[in-house]
């Protein structure tokens, strides 16, 4: 998928050739500037007004959440909401809980997605077509379709109530979409870099981990952080896997929040605005590969 | 000399084989465990009647036959299409319309694609959260905005009537991977096709329904097919907000999937439920391929 083009230089070219034209194409192209900003920026606000009531709800006092008309800026900025929210449920516990899922789930995906995706376009090996059909048909099936059998599966072999079911079925098969992006881009980088180590006697692990991986760094990172951003959002499966409270992870947690006391709000806003900052620094780091990433899977935040 | 040559590519082909299924490991030891095993295990279970109580007892075809009475197959089939059938096409709507709106190399434009991109990457249990409240029949943002322009105010999840309406509005506010994609298809299209339009007198509309339209066609649809595999899946948003109700008009296929295994532990229904959305997603993912074939541009086909 072609991401950018480049600027059109004919533009630039045919301006260039008499100054009225200059002056006209600029004037035709302020027009349509400020058509966009005078549509676009109320509807950017419509879109953004939820998170910042959700900031603005965080810090009220708790007579205020409910008050009509809606009072948008608090009278007393109430930062105590925040250290109320993280201690009246275990937050600290979910919120290790969770960086551990996706510590964990993150490193294997990225691992094994990589593994997977070198040797489907690199080795050859019999049994490799079949196995990429496999890949394929994974990637499309809807991931509800085995949620009662593999509980069940679980249940009997003990790994309801523990990590295992949420970080290793994500990280091998589940990734069959991430195998399939490696494997799109390993086959796209050029065959020499690989026979020359082959001739010295470099193993495939080798050739793996020092020369395909240091060449992929923005693939990685584009699954890291998707893989990232889906174990931190997960809401579904891990409120079927895990039923000890000790082990719930953030979305549980807010989940938990929210039935223990509706008149909480200005705290469950509170913790809902701290779980929303991990995932809205990720974004201003690595924008790039959010985008990116979109342009490869078109799955983002799903 | 050149028999110790074949000797050693024979040996490296040997070696290779065995290296390509150690990197597929992975995937296919995990697709096995967790893919293959379970959907076994799922068609299995639609013939049992178990509740992991009493032992599994075979039931024959009573859970098929069961699909076809039970009137809440019905319901959740309905509100599902429902939300997919009118939820889909405003997505693609706006999210085309905004995309066009910032194709456009102006200021802003990268701090528009932020607001209209973070909502979605806003776990989703979070914005079950925030919508409760914008939804809120006394002290809700919506009302207020409504009051504020003159209209009635309205009690959005408590009128069955309303509800889904009312999470299609929610739905709305995160549509921007399909805004990003898009964003992705429209720099695909050539500028010189523009110039080329526009030197024949081609008006915006007719540069837009000749030129962008036909390229971008791949891109719709991609979004098409995503989008209605997203929507059938839809769980987090009902579970949290509304629990199915009011008279079970947000109950969706995955929530009562749900409901049947997890809360009222029949795991021989809950499959046979599963089947039938699996069959549904799996036929709409076909039969968009069989259509797309005929009426998607692809640049190939020049």
């Amino acid at each position: 998928m072609a991401s950018r083009v480049a600027p059109s230089s004919p533009t630039v070219a045919s301006a260039a050739r008499s100054p009225g034209s200059v002056l006209r194409r600029r004037a035709r192209r302020m027009a349509p500037n400020a058509l966009l900003h005078l549509v676009v920026l109320p509807l950017a606000v419509v879109f953004s007004v939820p998170l910042l009531w959700v900031i603005s709800t965080s810090l009220k006092p708790q007579t205020e959440v409910f008050s009509w008309p809606i009072q948008w800026i608090p009278t007393h900025v109430r930062w105590s909401n925040y250290v109320e929210a993280i201690t009246r449920i275990p937050a600290a516990t979910f919120a290790s809980n969770t960086a551990f899922i996706v510590v964990v789930s993150t490193t294997l995906t990225v691992l094994s997605s990589s593994m997977v995706g070198y040797s489907l376009a690199r080795l050859r090996w019999r049994g490799r077509q079949i196995v990429f059909a496999v890949v394929v048909v994974t990637m499309m099936l809807p991931p509800v379709v085995t949620i009662v059998p593999a509980f069940l599966m679980y249940k009997a072999i003990g790994w309801v109530d523990t990590y295992l079911p949420l970080i290793l079925p994500s990280s091998t098969a589940g990734a069959a979409f991430y195998i399939f992006l490696m494997r799109q881009y390993f086959t796209g980088l050029p065959y020499e870099l690989e026979e020359a180590a082959r001739i010295d006697g470099a193993t495939s692990w080798r050739i793996w981990w020092q020369i395909m991986l240091p060449l992929c760094g923005p693939v990685l990172a584009t699954v890291a952080i998707f893989t990232a951003l889906h174990h931190y959002n997960d809401f579904m499966w891990p409120l079927i896997i895990l039923s000890s409270p000790d082990h719930y992870t953030l979305a549980l947690g807010l989940r938990m929040f929210v039935d223990m006391n509706t008149s909480y709000w200005h705290l469950i806003m509170a913790f809902s605005t701290l779980m929303l900052l991990p995932i809205i620094a990720l974004f201003f780091i690595a924008q790039r590969y959010f985008i990116r990433g979109i342009h490869l899977t078109g799955l983002a935040g799903r | 000399m050149s028999s110790a040559r074949k000797q050693g590519r024979a040996r490296f082909a040997v070696q290779e084989e065995r290296d390509g299924w150690l990197f597929a490991a992975p995937f296919v030891v995990g697709a096995l465990a967790f893919v293959v095993f379970p959907l076994a295990y799922s068609v299995a279970l639609v013939f049992l009647e178990w509740d992991l109580v009493r032992p599994p007892a075979f039931v024959g075809l009573a859970n098929i036959r069961k699909l076809f009475q039970d009137p809440m197959v019905g319901t959740s089939l309905y509100n599902t299409a429902y939300y997919t059938f009118l939820g889909v096409p405003l997505h693609l709507l706006v999210a085309l319309t905004l995309a066009l709106a910032l194709n456009a190399r102006a200021r802003g434009v990268s701090a528009y694609r932020t607001a209209f991109y973070l909502p979605s990457i806003t776990p989703s249990v979070a914005s079950a959260v925030i919508w409760l409240q914008i939804l809120h029949p006394e002290f809700g943002m919506l009302n207020d905005a409504f009051e504020k322009l003159g209209i009635s105010p309205q009690r959005w999840l408590f009128e069955p009537s309303l509800t889904k309406p009312a999470f299609i509005l929610m739905s709305l506010w995160s549509i921007g991977p399909q805004m990003v994609i898009f964003l992705a298809g429209l720099q695909a299209v050539p500028e010189v096709l523009y110039e080329a339009a526009h030197a024949d007198g081609a008006s915006a509309w007719q540069r837009f329904r000749h030129v962008t339209l036909p390229l971008l066609t791949p891109t719709i649809f991609f979004n098409i097919v995503v989008g209605i595999i997203a929507s059938f899946q839809v769980f987090t948003t009902s579970f949290m907000m509304t629990g199915g109700g009011p008279q079970n008009a947000t109950l969706f296929m995955v929530l009562q999937i749900y409901y049947v295994a997890f809360s009222y532990s029949r795991f021989g229904y809950a499959s046979a439920i599963a089947w039938i959305l699996f069959l549904i997603v799996a036929g709409f993912t076909v039969l968009q391929f069989y259509i797309g074939r005929r009426w998607v541009y692809y640049e190939t086909q020049l």
